[in-house]
C-alpha cells in the first residue's frame, strides 16, 4: 500500500517528469495558452500513460526485446487513436484547437519513457498507478502554466472573465506576450527555478566554478 | 514555383518546428550541450524528415484518405482513422532501414549519427511534420519542400542553442536555474528572436 502511494505521488513533485526528467516538454509548451484545452490535454495524456503502462505490463513477458519499441508504439498509437476519435466525436471544437497535438501524444516522451523504464519491469497494477502519477505530475506543470498564461494574457479563466479588460471598460491591460509561444518557455523556466529552490537536491552541478574576483596586489 | 519557395522560407524561419511549434523539444533540450553533437543530430533529423514526409504523403493520398482506395475498387473506403498508426509505423521503419543502410554503406556517417538515429523515431518533430502535412493538405511537391524546410529549421535552432549553451556554461547562473532552467529561458529568448521573421513573405 505504501509502495503504491509512493509510485503515485512521487512523480508529482519529487520526480516531476517535465521539470526533472525533461520528458514531454513539447506539448507542455504548445497547448497551454488556454485552460480548457490544457485540461483536455492533461486528461488525455494521463489516461494514455496509465493504460499503455497497464497493457504493456500485461504482455511484457511475451515481447521480444528486439522489437519492443515497435510493440510499445503500436499499443500507444492505438490508445491515442481512441482518444482522438473520441474527441472528434464529442468535443470537436477542442479537438480542432489541439490540432496535431493529440496525435503527438504518441511521441510524447513521458508515455514512451514510462513504458520503457517502468512498465517493462513491473506488474500491471503498479504500472497503471505509475502512469497515473506521471500523468498527474505533467498536469500540475501544465495547469499552473496555463493558469498564469490565460489569466494574465487574456484576463479570463476557462472562458469566464476574471480580470475586467480595459477594452471592456475594466482596468486590466492584458499582457499580450503571455499568449505568444516564448512566454511558455519563461514560465516553465521559472517553475523549475521555484521547484529547485524548494528542493535543493534537484539542483544540477555546475560544470565550471567561477573564480572569485581577482584583487590587485599592493605595489604592483 | 514561387509558392514552393515561399513555403520553404516559411517552414525554416516563420513556422520553425522547434521554436514556434515546440516540436522535438525533448531532444532539442537534451542534445544541445555540444555544437558537434547538435550538428550531427540536425543533419539526421533533416534527412529523416525529407524522406518520411513525402512517403507519408503518398501513403495518405493513395491508401488512407477518403476515397483513396478507388484504384483498388473500394471507392467508399475511408481509412483516415488509421493515420496515426501508419505514420508512426512508417517513421519507425524508415529510421530502422536508414540505420542499416548507413551501417553497411557509410560507416563513417553511421558512427557520427549512430546514437541519434533511434532517438529520432520518438522525436515529435518528425511525426508532427507528417500530421501538419495531412492537416494542411499538402501535395507531393509541397510535402518534399516542407519536409526539407522544417528539417533545416529544426537543425538551425538546435545548433544555435548549442552554440549559446557552450558559452553559457562559463556564466554565473543562480543555483536553481542551473542547467535545465536557464536553457528554457534561453530557448524562450531565441523563440522571441525567431518571431521577428513573422512578416516575411516572398
Amino acid at each position: 500500500m505504501q509502495a503504491i502511494k509512493e509510485t503515485l505521488t512521487g512523480p508529482i513533485f519529487k520526480n516531476n517528469p517535465i521539470a526533472l526528467q525533461i520528458l514531454g516538454v513539447c506539448s507542455a509548451l504548445a497547448v497551454t495558452s488556454s485552460m480548457k484545452v490544457t485540461l483536455v490535454m492533461c486528461v488525455a495524456l494521463t489516461l494514455v500513460t496509465a493504460f499503455s503502462g497497464m497493457f504493456i505490463s500485461i504482455i511484457r513477458a511475451h515481447i521480444p526485446s528486439s522489437i519492443r519499441i515497435i510493440v510499445q508504439m503500436v499499443i500507444i498509437a492505438s490508445l491515442v487513436i481512441v482518444v482522438d476519435q473520441f474527441l472528434k466525436a464529442y468535443a470537436f471544437g477542442i479537438s480542432k484547437q489541439l490540432s496535431v497535438f493529440v496525435g503527438l501524444i504518441i511521441t510524447n516522451c513521458i508515455v514512451m519513457g514510462r513504458a520503457e523504464a517502468f512498465a517493462m519491469k513491473n506488474p500491471p497494477m503498479a504500472s497503471f498507478v505509475d502512469g497515473l502519477g506521471n500523468g498527474l505530475g505533467y498536469s500540475v506543470v501544465l495547469i499552473s502554466v496555463a493558469f498564469v498564461r490565460e489569466v494574465l494574457g487574456s484576463g479570463k479563466l476557462m472562458g469566464f472573465e476574471v480580470l475586467p479588460l480595459v477594452t471592456d471598460g475594466g482596468w486590466y491591460v492584458p499582457n499580450g506576450l503571455l499568449l505568444l509561444p516564448p512566454s511558455a518557455f519563461f514560465l516553465i523556466g521559472g517553475f523549475i527555478w521555484v521547484l529547485r529552490s524548494v528542493r535543493k537536491d534537484q539542483v544540477e552541478a555546475t560544470e565550471f566554478k567561477l573564480a572569485s574576483h581577482a584583487t590587485v596586489k599592493e605595489g604592483t | 514555383m514561387e509558392a514552393l519557395l515561399s513555403l520553404f522560407v516559411r517552414s525554416i524561419f516563420i513556422e520553425n518546428m522547434a521554436l514556434a511549434f515546440f516540436l522535438g523539444m525533448c531532444t532539442f533540450l537534451a542534445i544541445s550541450k555540444k555544437v558537434q553533437a547538435a550538428i550531427g543530430l540536425g543533419i539526421a533529423v533533416t534527412v529523416v524528415l525529407a524522406i518520411t514526409v513525402p512517403v507519408n504523403n503518398l501513403i495518405y493520398h493513395y491508401l488512407l484518405a477518403d476515397g483513396a482506395l478507388a484504384w483498388a475498387g473500394l471507392p467508399d473506403m475511408d481509412l483516415s482513422f488509421l493515420g496515426l498508426l501508419s505514420y508512426i509505423g512508417v517513421i519507425a521503419a524508415i529510421v530502422q532501414i536508414m540505420e542499416m543502410f548507413l551501417d553497411k554503406f557509410m560507416p563513417a556517417l553511421y558512427n557520427a549519427l549512430g546514437v541519434f538515429l533511434p532517438l529520432i523515431t520518438v522525436n515529435c518533430a518528425i511525426l508532427g511534420a507528417a500530421l501538419f502535412m495531412v492537416e494542411r493538405d499538402y501535395g507531393f511537391a509541397e510535402s518534399v519542400v516542407f519536409g526539407v524546410g522544417s528539417g533545416l529549421g529544426w537543425a538551425l535552432a538546435v545548433i544555435a542553442l548549442a552554440g549559446i549553451r557552450e558559452k553559457l556554461k562559463y556564466s554565473d547562473v543562480p543555483d536553481g536555474l542551473q542547467g535545465l532552467g536557464i536553457t528554457f529561458i534561453t530557448a524562450g529568448l531565441m523563440a522571441m528572436g525567431f518571431m521577428s521573421f513573422g512578416g516575411i513573405d516572398i
